[in-house]
């Protein structure tokens, strides 16, 4: 059983828009709906956080800043478009700084359309991503353990030859050394 | 002193029970802040998924380094509650536990991020809050009992509480910057949703943070343990009600981290040094003075 549905943790960036969905967002977190009953928090912090909620649509300014919350979040991590901005571009879409949706610059997860997305909907968004969450966390479990063993292979802390071939680096200064003495 | 079989039972059970009393009451409170705020709040073993799903994130580090000194500031946090059960000498804990923060600052100073930076800078500044008092209670308990060791404090008959009722307070006072609770979280804060307020653990990530967040559970009981020892004398009545005002002073840190806004340094700084001052340091005359009467 995984426990990152169990603990999810989210960050919450508002691109371009009306901030209708911004405040919506933050509605979740009020005694109304109170989303850390399921054990949600909203930290600020790409590095702690396994859902990425984007409200609003991405435009040039913006671009650089949701690919590097996106990147420095680890994996497993789901992103969730939040209202209709960040599914397609909404009622921004013609503007001619505006992109389109959060899609247009990282893989989006899960749409939660809506002018603004109720909260409840914004919920249910979490909660179906966090299905997602739970097949990524599967993917990156093997993937780990695919890296030990092929790691593992290549690298014996007994040995130290094999250990300066994985790294590489000594290899080229060896090589340098050698050049200089010859 | 001599380490017999009693001592490693008490050291593994502080090993195991350690982190599940310190997740659980931190899970209590958490239920308890939700109910303070009208919401239904987390289910108590909260804790304890957090730390198990951030085992399960991608290991990812600045560098190596950091995580080394994680690793110690955990080692170093759970020496320290070992060395106390264990009836140690109480300068030596008080060593190892600064040994433990020490270790946490320079994990948060080992990344060039400005908020992980100032998050260090602040755990200083909060550590400089607190060690005088800590300190002055190292004294004050020997004034009592004339013995460092935890184990002759516990089973001496005096009741270190009457005598101590300043350094009490002092000790409360400062185990809001401990239990890092508003006003004085600082450095790092619990419910917060800002890069600032994260302070130190900007930078952790997955089992990084974990082994921070079960340092803190060693620390939590560690420090509750402290507050135990201001009751113990060797009689059953007086440990129940140890453990009582130990949960009560619990509650109270929650109800004050619930009404009250985060403070600057300055205020923290200034505050705790006057309460240890004040509280402390006018107890610690008194007992020079008059500790000699028998109270109790
Ligand atoms: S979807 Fe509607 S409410 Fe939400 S940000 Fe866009 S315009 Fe505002």
């Amino acid at each position: 059983m995984s426990f990152i549905t169990k603990s999810p943790w989210i960050i919450h960036y508002d691109g371009s828009s009306c901030n209708g969905c911004d405040i919506e967002v933050l509605a979740c977190l009020t005694p109304m709906y109170d989303v850390e009953r399921f054990g949600i928090i909203n930290t600020g912090n790409p590095k702690h956080a396994d859902i990425f909620l984007v409200t609003g649509s991405v435009n040039e300014q913006n671009i650089s800043v949701v690919k590097q919350i996106y990147e420095q979040m680890l994996e497993p991590k789901v992103v969730v478009a939040i209202g209709i901005c960040a599914t397609s571009g909404g009622i921004f879409r013609e503007c001619y700084n505006i992109s389109g949706g959060i899609d247009t610059v990282i893989p989006v997860d899960v749409y939660v359309p809506g002018c603004a997305a109720r909260p409840e909907a914004i919920i249910d968004g979490v909660v179906k991503g966090l299905g997602v969450l739970a097949e990524k966390k599967e993917k990156l479990s093997e993937r780990l353990k695919r890296d030990y063993i092929e790691s593992d292979d290549l690298l014996d802390p007994l040995d130290d030859e094999i250990e300066i071939k994985v790294y590489g680096v000594q290899d080229a200064a060896d090589a340098a050394d050698g050049k200089e003495e010859a | 002193m001599e380490i017999g079989l009693t001592q490693v039972l008490i050291a593994v059970a502080y090993l195991i029970f350690g982190p599940l009393l310190g997740g659980l009451l931190a899970g209590i409170d958490r239920k308890i802040t939700a109910k303070m705020q009208g919401r239904f709040g987390p289910p108590i073993l909260q804790p304890f998924y957090d730390v198990r799903k951030l085992f399960e994130k991608e290991p990812v580090t600045i560098n190596t380094g950091q995580d080394f000194y994680v690793m110690c500031c955990l080692i170093f946090m759970i020496i320290t509650g070992v060395l106390f059960f264990i009836g140690e000498n109480l300068l030596l804990i008080m060593f190892t536990l600064t040994t433990a923060g020490a270790f946490l600052v320079i994990a948060a100073y080992c990344s060039n991020s400005p908020y992980s930076q100032v998050g260090a800078s602040r755990e200083l500044l909060q550590m400089m809050a607190y060690e005088p008092m800590v300190l002055l209670m190292a004294v004050g308990m020997y004034m009592i009992n004339h013995s460092f060791y935890v184990k002759d404090i516990v089973t001496g008959d005096k009741l270190s509480f009457v005598y101590l009722i300043g350094m009490f307070i002092g000790y409360l006072f400062i185990l809001t910057i401990k239990f890092r609770k508003s006003p004085f979280d600082l450095s790092l804060s619990h419910h917060a949703h800002q890069e600032l307020v994260k302070g130190v653990t900007t930078e952790f990530s997955g089992r990084t943070l974990a082994a921070l967040e079960i340092s803190h559970w060693y620390e939590n009981i560690f420090l509750l343990g402290f507050l135990f020892l201001f009751f113990a004398n060797g009689t059953w009545l007086l440990a129940l009600i140890g453990v009582v005002v130990c949960l009560l002073a619990y509650f109270l840190e929650i109800l004050i981290d619930n009404g009250y806004a985060r403070m600057k340094w300055q205020f923290t700084l200034k505050s705790s040094w006057f309460v240890t001052i004040i509280f402390g340091g006018l107890n610690l005359v008194l007992l020079y003075f008059f500790g000699s009467f028998e109270l109790l």
